[in-house]
């Protein structure tokens, strides 16, 4: 009975959770669509590379194009047209190179995601590691330090951290290429370089809630039944103060893929950085397009794995939402 | 180094008939942005074995700090500073942390003061019991889940082993203490430190964990320390007394000499404003003018201010598939508050007080019922009405701390009302500010100070000051007095009395302490599950329940039986 009413409280939160990463990727694409559309150039113009002399191009050819690619239909109706197709997985083909978007896309995918994934994985880490000792340590002095460390992060240019790593680490003591997509070796320095601020953010938030856990009557009762100081961070706080270092995790997602343009040209690397810069500066709205729903969707699939374990990390949060609690908890 | 198991097996065996525990000179200072403060000040207790020694005091009068020192669990900024305190043969002010860590749980248990906050939200029951018995390797990785589930039977929790697998969210307060006194007794400590154990509970909850926390440590012969700010509780159940004020122990002796005798001022102050120690409605109707001798049952000849009737409030369950589910919050109730009368609801948490409240006060629609107010139906006001209907009827809130805009001045907070309703010009609006101040008793110099440099009482005066302020015809009090020292409680209820007599407003005075009711209300309406099972004058509830609900809230209030005869001692006339 109990049991039942947990199960299908879960099923409601996992319903919503859904739904709501439905909503958000349908709401980027069509912010994406309407703003790429009355923005200033013509898709048209920019498969010649740039100006339409009309000596090269004959007016005739222009209207076979925009026929071709529908722009002469009504907006809505492209809109309408490019949902459908979009839904399938289409988005069309990059307006400079032919390929269609999403091979371009799935082409581009493996580098940038073993970049990104191991940049998150090192922020956590790192940045865990560094919250967790300076929330445990007695001196005073130690702790100021540690925590000022993440600020300091925080504000180095993401291109400058990675010129530096370049300098001392590979041309003065060659221990890692510089450039190039080549294996694990590559990717240490840009995926170091790519972790720094969000690694900075992972230790503030998670230093920040763990000292503020510490000052929790729950920690004092932890203290009263002789727990170390270590069982108190491995055992209450460390759980407890989890939960916002998950939002800023997830957040992070959307920071690393902004951030792998900036890296993977630094590294010189292929990617969806590249990808996107090449899409942007040629016009290649198709290819924007697609960069911005991809990049949508993988903030949502990431915040939707973490609003999916929020639930294990606090048993509370399926029994909130819309509920009143336990309203009759009477008696002892 | 090898202090250690030197300590532990000196502290494991004093046989002898001396103190278990012994504070001596005991001083403990906070810092702060201002220096130093001394919130204890040489303070000597002792605590023999077995024996249960209540410290009683006001907040602010080091009683907390001071049995948190002994077991050195201090907050980063305070510290002993001098003194010394031994358990058994050992002295735990000069032991090392790993040590303290061995008479912490083992020897020396704390139990908490509030229960809601005091367990770990993310962590099931059973660990969190278990987990004082894996420290102190009274269990094994395999017996613990059993283990935790015989002492949390022990502790007098139902379905220990459902309870178990629980999360504390998923507990009543007064299951969740339950847990805590699980935790407390697990390891079979010498001594238990119990910081207002049961201040956040209902009176009947309170009575019943008290009993079972009496029973049980008589049984192993626990000495308890029982810190309280309720004369009431440490009458009920200590052998002797330590009555603490402004850092100092200005009073110990055994219970009955203390209660029977108090030698010292404070002691006495703290006796006479004790709500439950009193018999009658005397102190505050001293206040007022010839009306209230005898607290008259509402004279029914009075004007009716506002009239509720047959009012009901359902809340949706949340939906767990089948039918969909409802929760009667306040079911059928009726009454009608009078000019210049005082009725209490009264109560225990979840009975539906606050919501009956809010339905009158229309911050919620009722789901069935109707409400007049001074003869005009209001159940579907809207608008205009609706916002007239806020001006004659204010509410004073439970927590002083919470209510008041910190970053408004007290200035601007009593006259918000005044501009929200364009009452007055500037000029009009300060001087009415003063004269509500001077009417709750506070120096006009406190008009451009915040809510924070003010002390509870203080804040609650003001607070008294803002719901006057546009002169209502009703005021709802919802717990007014629950969240202040005893001193300043009593002070508080004779201000809204006698603004009472002056002004004829009418209140409907919220509150679970029968007590504080006793001292200003006219008529009384107990509630239970949504529904006032006996609603009758004062006096006569007080000395003839019918109900049997009503029955067994009087029975709760502590300090009651020994009342009769330290209650009227006279002593306690100021």
């Amino acid at each position: 009975m109990e049991d039942d009413a947990i199960g299908s409280a879960m099923r409601r939160y996992v319903t919503r959770r859904l739904a709501q990463a439905v909503g958000v990727l349908w709401a980027a694409y069509t912010v994406s669509f309407f703003v790429l559309y009355y923005l200033p150039g013509d898709p048209v113009a920019a498969m010649f590379g740039g100006g339409l002399d009309s000596t090269t191009v004959s007016p005739a050819q222009i209207a076979e194009l925009r026929h071709r690619y529908g722009f002469d239909k009504p907006v809505f109706v492209q809109y309408i047209d490019y949902l459908g197709k979009a839904v399938r997985g289409d988005f069309g083909n990059s307006v400079s190179t032919g390929r269609s978007v999403t091979a371009t896309l799935a082409g581009a995918l493996p580098q940038t995601f073993a970049l990104a994934g191991l940049a998150l994985l090192l922020s956590v880490v790192i940045g865990g590691a560094l919250a967790v000792s300076a929330s445990y340590t007695r001196r005073r002095w130690l702790r100021q330090v540690l925590l000022s460390l993440p600020s300091l992060g925080m504000s180095l240019p993401t291109f400058w951290v990675g010129l530096m790593l370049i300098e001392l680490l590979s041309f003065r003591i060659g221990l890692f290429p510089a450039f190039g997509d080549g294996g694990l070796r590559g990717l240490v320095l840009p995926a170091v370089t790519l972790a720094v601020p969000p690694g900075a953010l992972v230790a503030q938030v998670l230093a920040k809630s763990l000292l503020a856990a510490l000052d929790e009557p729950y920690v004092q009762t932890a203290q009263s039944k002789g727990a170390s100081r270590l069982r108190i961070h491995l055992r209450h706080t460390l759980r407890n103060a989890s939960l916002p270092t998950l939002t800023v995790v997830g957040l992070i997602g959307g920071q690393l893929l902004a951030n792998a343009v900036v890296v993977e040209t630094v590294f010189s690397r292929e990617g969806m950085g590249r990808v996107t810069a090449n899409a942007v500066t040629t016009q290649d709205i198709p290819l924007v397009q697609g960069v911005v729903v991809f990049g949508a969707l993988v903030f949502v699939l990431l915040n939707l794995i973490i609003d999916l374990t929020y639930p294990l990390l606090d048993p509370r949060i399926i029994a909130t939402p819309g509920s009143r609690g336990a309203i009759a908890g009477v008696g002892a | 180094m090898g202090a250690a198991t030197v300590t532990r097996a000196t502290i494991a065996d004093p046989d002898e008939e001396s103190a278990l525990l012994q504070v001596r000179d005991l001083s403990v200072s906070y810092r702060t942005h201002g220096g130093h403060i001394r919130a204890v000040r040489g303070v000597d207790l002792d605590v023999r074995r077995g024996e249960v020694v209540a410290v009683v005091g006001e907040s602010g009068s080091g009683k907390s700090t001071t049995s948190h020192a002994i077991i050195r669990l201090l907050s980063d900024t305070g510290s002993i500073d001098t003194g010394s305190v031994r358990f058994g043969s050992g002295e735990l002010t000069g032991m090392s942390e790993r040590e303290l860590r061995t008479v912490r749980g083992a020897q020396i248990s704390l139990i908490p003061q509030d229960p809601a906050v005091s367990l770990n939200p993310v962590q099931r029951i059973g660990e969190q019991v278990a987990e004082v018995l894996r420290i102190h390797g009274l269990s094994t990785r395999h017996t613990a889940r059993a283990d935790a589930i015989e002492v949390l039977e022990r502790a007098g929790l139902p379905d220990p082993a459902t309870r178990a697998r629980q999360y504390p969210h998923e507990l009543s307060g007064g299951m969740r203490q339950r847990v805590l006194i699980a935790i407390a007794i697990a390891a079979g400590p010498k001594l238990i430190i119990a910081d207002e154990p049961t201040s956040a509970l209902d009176v009947t909850v309170q009575r019943r964990i008290l009993d079972h926390l009496q029973q049980l440590t008589a049984q192993s012969g626990t000495a308890v320390l029982l810190v309280t700010h309720d004369l009431g509780v440490a009458a009920d159940r200590a052998r002797r007394i330590v009555v603490m004020s402004q850092g100092r122990v200005v009073e110990a002796g055994p219970t009955r000499e203390v209660l029977d005798n108090p030698r010292h001022e404070y002691t006495r102050r703290l006796l006479a404003s004790a709500p439950s120690l009193n018999t009658a409605y005397s102190r505050v109707s001293a206040s007022r003018v010839s009306a209230a001798e005898v607290p008259a049952p509402a004279a029914p000849g009075a004007e009716a201010v506002a009239d509720v009737a047959h009012l009901v409030k359902d809340f949706a369950l949340p939906h767990t598939g089948g039918p969909r589910r409802a929760f009667r919050a306040v079911d059928d109730v009726s009454f009608t508050l009078r000019r210049g009368q005082t009725l209490a609801l009264v109560g225990e948490s979840g009975s539906g007080k606050s919501t009956t409240a809010r339905l009158l006060l229309r911050l919620t629609d009722p789901s069935a019922g109707r409400i007049l107010f001074g003869g005009l139906d209001v159940t579907t006001a809207r608008g205009e009405q609706l916002r007239q209907l806020r001006r004659r009827a204010q509410l004073i809130y439970q927590n002083p701390y919470a209510s008041l805009d910190p970053r408004l001045s007290i200035g601007e907070v009593v006259s918000e009302p005044l501009r929200v309703f364009k009452v007055g010009d500037r000029a009009a609006r300060v001087a009415r500010v003063r004269e509500l101040l001077d009417r709750v008793a506070l120096p006009s110099t406190v008009i451009n100070r915040r809510p924070a440099e003010l002390s509870g009482g203080q804040r609650q005066r003001v607070a008294i000051a803002r719901a006057l302020a546009l002169r209502p015809e009703l005021v709802v009090c919802d717990e007014p007095v629950s969240a202040l020292d005893l001193s300043v409680q009593a002070q508080v209820l004779a201000l809204l009395a006698e603004l009472q007599n002056e002004l004829g407003v009418a209140y409907l005075f919220i509150s679970h302490d029968l007590a504080v009711v006793r001292q200003i209300a006219h008529e009384v309406a107990v509630m239970q599950a949504g529904r006032i099972v006996e609603q009758r004058g004062t006096e006569e509830l007080f000395t003839d329940p019918t109900h049997e609900y009503t029955r067994e809230l009087l029975a709760a209030i502590p300090g009651r039986g020994a009342g009769s005869t330290w209650g009227r001692h006279p002593g306690h006339a100021r």
